[in-house]
């Protein structure tokens, strides 16, 4: 139980820090300095102690849309995957509670963004609904595959499931499943080649224009939540890619906050040297990761 | 039984006290109300007893019809479905009430109350008949009072084309359950619901399929569901909920019960409905997505939730086929909670739509906008009804298509390849089912309530009635108790389910179930939890400060106006484009022109792709058949006697 704790807070004490890597490793690529690695805590307690301002046409929807897009997380992170080790909630189908979370994150994002009634925010939350229709499905068919491969019905039993030997079998239902969950990860995450968490002035972004009007703690809990989806969707990767589970804690927690900041590098550099897709392209990346999941249930039934 | 009596005795007196009192709206109105909640705590009480101790109880009284006989069974199949049908009648009542105040003297209310408690009446028949005969009177009765209903706003040319096709597909279904019942009278020696035995061979499959065709044209799955989304948004508000919420589901229980005859299931049958299934849930909220008027697109998204149902039931008797047994109870435990939560939901949803119109007069989405300052309560509960209808936690939607997917996650271990194909079949069509009702919600939410507003009839809105208020919070309420006790419906749902299926299969819904339904509240009680911790983290953070107001930021536009906010079509664009080849969706669009463009327009229109690519077609082709036989229509009476009589001595010389 304490070691479960010690996780929880681990994640939520470091995911902001992934963000901080992300940047760096852009600003290299830039030949810029870049911001300093804990600048996202500096905005976050910045952030906690600034007034908002509401529009007038909002009501306590997007006021409680925040709110409620961070308790999913904080809910949802509980089920994570950590290093193969279980989690709060380990049960059989809690990755399906967990991808329902996220779409209760979504649900009060997209609502709380329709609140205040402009036209960029629709569209924002009309693009981000989109998208979830064919990110979800892909996410579950990977978790099916992975649940096929190792037999196991949970988040934990799955990773925990899955050793070297699993790999040295298995190597192209997991590779598949892996790249599926990687495009998946960054669709969700709102980072490029689907969205470009940078521009917040044009007619071609998702994410970032769907809180255009939030300031304040809402704004902090908008940002913080994102850096948890980014550790928490970031997690399944670094856990199928690092299938090897010593005895202790310490090794496995310390392998696989490395493995999640491996994550934050791949995804600096994939932003740094890919350009964003056309808009109406993003669908067909996620059909992609789709037919890479199914492919990989297949292989797997086959095998 | 006896109370289950007294609430049918209830109802059947309390309509005829309504049309007793036709001069006079208010007293009418009351039999009718106080009839349909009296009746329904009766027939609560008698149901609950049944699912908790999990017997059966049976009735028969004599009744000089030749074929039919007067017996009722109330088993625990029966009784589960018996909740949903109480609960939602009641609360439709309560709401009704003030619903139709503002028709009272315009409408005839009595005739009104009189058929809604007259429906609730054949539902119960329905549910609890044990004898084809009695069931097929039930069936027909409860078409002809809610015919009676749809066509309430008969003044409307739209109300009555939807009537006249509900009526036309009422009767196509009642031939199709005829047929259904002399195929199964050959292998049986009564037409007792006890004495059914399964049919050899080829006709047991000829069964199955008269059955999926006669129940399917009630339930409204694709591609029997041309009425559905033409008569629910023409009925009055709570009629609609009623008719979304329980009647159509009796469609359900009649392919269930017919199941239940029919064992052993071959593999392809679950495979059809498996089948059916996905296309009608994905299908139907596509359509829903694209529809632009609040109650027409509650209709379709009753087509998509019929598809979830069914889609549960598919892959019960692929896993009883293939004696996968945990596949088929979770799958069939899923189907069974999802008629109940589904009759919550869209009941609540309806009433929300209902109250939009009763306050604004119209459920066109774009011409809404900015209700929720105006009626908040209506608001809440409306998002409440959004959140569990896409199954987000911590409400009930989200159990039901949960343990669908957990037998789905469990025959991932299947041996055949079959069953596994079933399985990621049915997760990855829940799982874009979920997300595109999550679309089409966040819409329909988003529209009507939120920004501003698009009409003066939607800035002039006032909040609903006080009995309309609180049959939607009890609704809400109820959503939110399943997501957050879950665990209690497992024996119920379990008794339920050995009604139907395999006794081996049933006893594993005990078994699997218990568990995870246990952590899904807890942690749907840990997200309430963690969204108290974080609002109480922001009070916080603002103590002593107050956040000032402004107009939208908009990346700082000047003169926003209410039509420039993103509306219902141009919110479900994106994905309405994508699936335009599945849709078909024409459009007209004038087009600009000139360096100083004036007016133009731009509107979209949904055809109904079934009705107009098949059911048109296949009528004119049954027109043109017969009037071939004109010649024997004389419109002569005596001519009928001859006929009469003529038939009756063939069939007697046939005879000897």
């Amino acid at each position: 139980m304490t070691k479960q704790l010690a996780q929880y807070l681990v994640v939520l004490a470091l995911s902001p820090l992934l963000l901080g890597v992300v940047n760096r490793v852009k600003a290299f690529f830039a030949g810029r300095r870049g911001p300093p690695l804990p600048q996202l805590y500096f905005d976050l307690y910045k952030l906690l102690h600034k007034t908002p301002v509401y529009s007038r046409t909002t009501t306590r929807v997007f006021r409680a849309g925040p709110v409620a897009a961070l308790a999913c997380l904080l809910t949802a992170l509980a089920i994570a995957p950590f290093g193969g080790r279980p989690s709060f909630f380990a049960f059989d189908g809690d990755f399906i509670l967990l991808v329902y979370l996220l779409g209760m994150a979504r649900f009060a994002t997209v609502i709380a963004a329709l609140d205040t009634g402009s036209s960029f925010e629709g569209m924002g939350a009309s693009r981000e609904v989109q998208f979830a229709v064919f990110a979800e499905p892909a996410f579950f068919l990977a978790l099916a595959a992975l649940a096929k491969t190792t037999g196991a019905m949970s988040v934990s039993g799955i990773f925990g499931a899955l050793t070297p030997a699993v790999w040295t079998t298995a190597a192209p239902v997991l590779a598949l499943v892996t790249a599926a969950l990687f495009l998946v990860f960054l669709a969700e995450n709102s980072r490029v080649p689907a969205d470009d968490p940078n521009t917040h002035l044009e007619l071609t972004m998702i994410h970032e224009v769907m809180v255009l009007d939030h300031s304040g703690p809402e704004l902090a809990f908008i940002l913080y939540g994102a850096s948890l989806k980014l550790w928490l969707l970031g997690s399944f990767i670094a856990c199928s890619v690092l299938p090897r589970h010593s005895g202790s804690w310490l090794t496995d927690a310390g392998l696989f906050t490395a493995a999640m900041f491996a994550i934050a590098v791949v995804v600096g550099v994939v932003e740094s040297i890919m350009a964003r897709l056309r808009m109406s392209k993003v669908p067909y990346m996620l059909i992609t990761a789709l037919a890479f999941s199914a492919l990989a249930l297949i292989f797997q039934v086959g095998r | 039984m006896v109370l289950l009596l007294l609430s049918f005795v209830i109802l059947l007196v309390s309509a005829a006290l309504s049309l007793c009192f036709r001069r006079s709206p208010a007293r009418a109105s009351a039999a009718g109300v106080y009839g349909a909640v009296a009746a329904s705590v009766a027939g609560l009480v008698s149901a609950g007893r049944i699912l908790l101790s999990g017997g059966t109880e049976t009735l028969s009284l004599p009744w000089p019809v030749p074929l039919g006989s007067l017996s009722f069974n109330l088993d625990p199949l029966a009784a589960f479905f018996l909740v949903p049908v109480f609960l939602l009648t009641a609360f439709a009542a309560i709401y009704g009430s003030d619903y139709l105040k503002s028709y009272a003297g315009k409408k005839p209310l009595a005739l009104a109350w009189a058929a809604f408690n007259l429906l609730t009446a054949a539902m119960v028949l329905v549910i609890t008949s044990a004898n084809a005969v009695l069931f097929m009177l039930g069936w027909e009765l409860m078409a002809a009072a809610s015919f009676l209903l749809v066509v309430f706003e008969h003044e409307k040319a739209q109300v009555r084309k939807a009537a006249f096709l509900y009526l036309v597909v009422g009767a196509a279904g009642a031939l199709f359950l005829l047929l259904l019942f002399s195929l199964l009278s050959p292998s049986s020696p009564s037409f007792d619901f006890s004495t059914f035995r399964r049919p050899e061979g080829v006709l047991a499959a000829a069964a199955f399929l008269a059955a999926l065709a006669g129940f399917g044209l009630k339930a409204g799955f694709i591609p029997f569901h041309v009425w559905l989304p033409e008569a629910h948004p023409a009925a009055p508000s709570h009629v609609s909920a009623v008719m979304s919420g329980v009647m159509i589901k009796l469609g359900i229980y009649g392919i269930m019960r017919m199941l239940s005859f029919l064992a052993p299931w071959p593999a392809w049958w679950g495979w059809t409905l498996v089948f059916i299934g996905a296309v009608s849930g994905l299908l139907g909220v596509l359509f829903a997505l694209s529809q632009h008027d609040l109650k027409r697109m509650l209709a379709y998204s009753s087509i998509e939730n019929v598809g979830i149902i069914i889609l549960g039931l598919g892959l019960a008797v692929v896993g009883t086929s293939h004696g996968m047994y945990p596949l088929a109870a979770l799958a069939f435990g899923g189907a069974l909670l999802h008629v109940l939560n589904h009759a919550l939901f869209k009941g609540l949803l309806f009433m929300g739509a209902g109250a939009v119109l009763h306050s604004t007069g119209t459920t066109e989405l774009e011409a809404l906008g900015g209700l929720a300052k105006k009626m908040p309560q209506t608001a809440f509960y409306f998002l409440v009804g959004s959140a569990a209808i896409s199954g987000l936690p911590p409400f009930n939607g989200l159990v039901s298509e949960f343990l669908i997917y957990l037998g789905s996650f469990g025959a991932l271990r299947a041996r055949e390849a079959s069953t596994v194909y079933a399985a990621a079949l049915a997760i990855g069509s829940l799982s874009a089912i979920g997300a595109l009702a999550l679309a089409c919600f966040s819409k329909a939410f988003g529209t009507c309530f939120l920004g501003e507003p698009r009409s003066a009839n939607a800035a002039g809105a006032h909040e609903a009635g006080q009995a309309m208020r609180a049959a939607m919070a009890a609704l809400a309420w109820a959503c939110c108790f399943i997501g957050l006790a879950s665990p209690l419906l497992v024996a119920p749902l379990a008794a339920a389910a050995g009604c139907v299926l395999d006794p081996r299969a049933a006893s594993e819904l005990l078994r699997y179930a218990p568990l995870p339904l246990s952590y899904l509240s807890a942690a749907a009680a840990a997200f309430l939890g963690a969204a108290l911790a974080v609002a109480l983290l922001r009070a916080f953070a603002l103590r002593g400060r107050v956040p000032a107001a402004g107009p939208t930021w908009d990346c700082g536009y000047a003169a926003p106006t209410a039509k420039m906010q993103y509306g219902a079509s141009s919110f479900a664009q994106p994905l309405t484009d994508f699936f335009q080849p599945a849709l078909r969706a024409a459009r007209h669009y004038a087009g600009i022109a000139g360096y100083f463009p004036g007016k133009t327009s731009f509107h979209t229109e949904n055809k109904a792709l079934f009705y107009d690519n098949f059911y048109t077609p296949a009528a004119a082709y049954i027109r043109r058949l017969a009037f071939r036989f004109s010649w024997l229509q004389q419109g002569r009476l005596q001519f009928y006697i001859l006929y009469i009589v003529t038939a009756l001595i063939a069939l007697l010389i046939w005879k000897l």
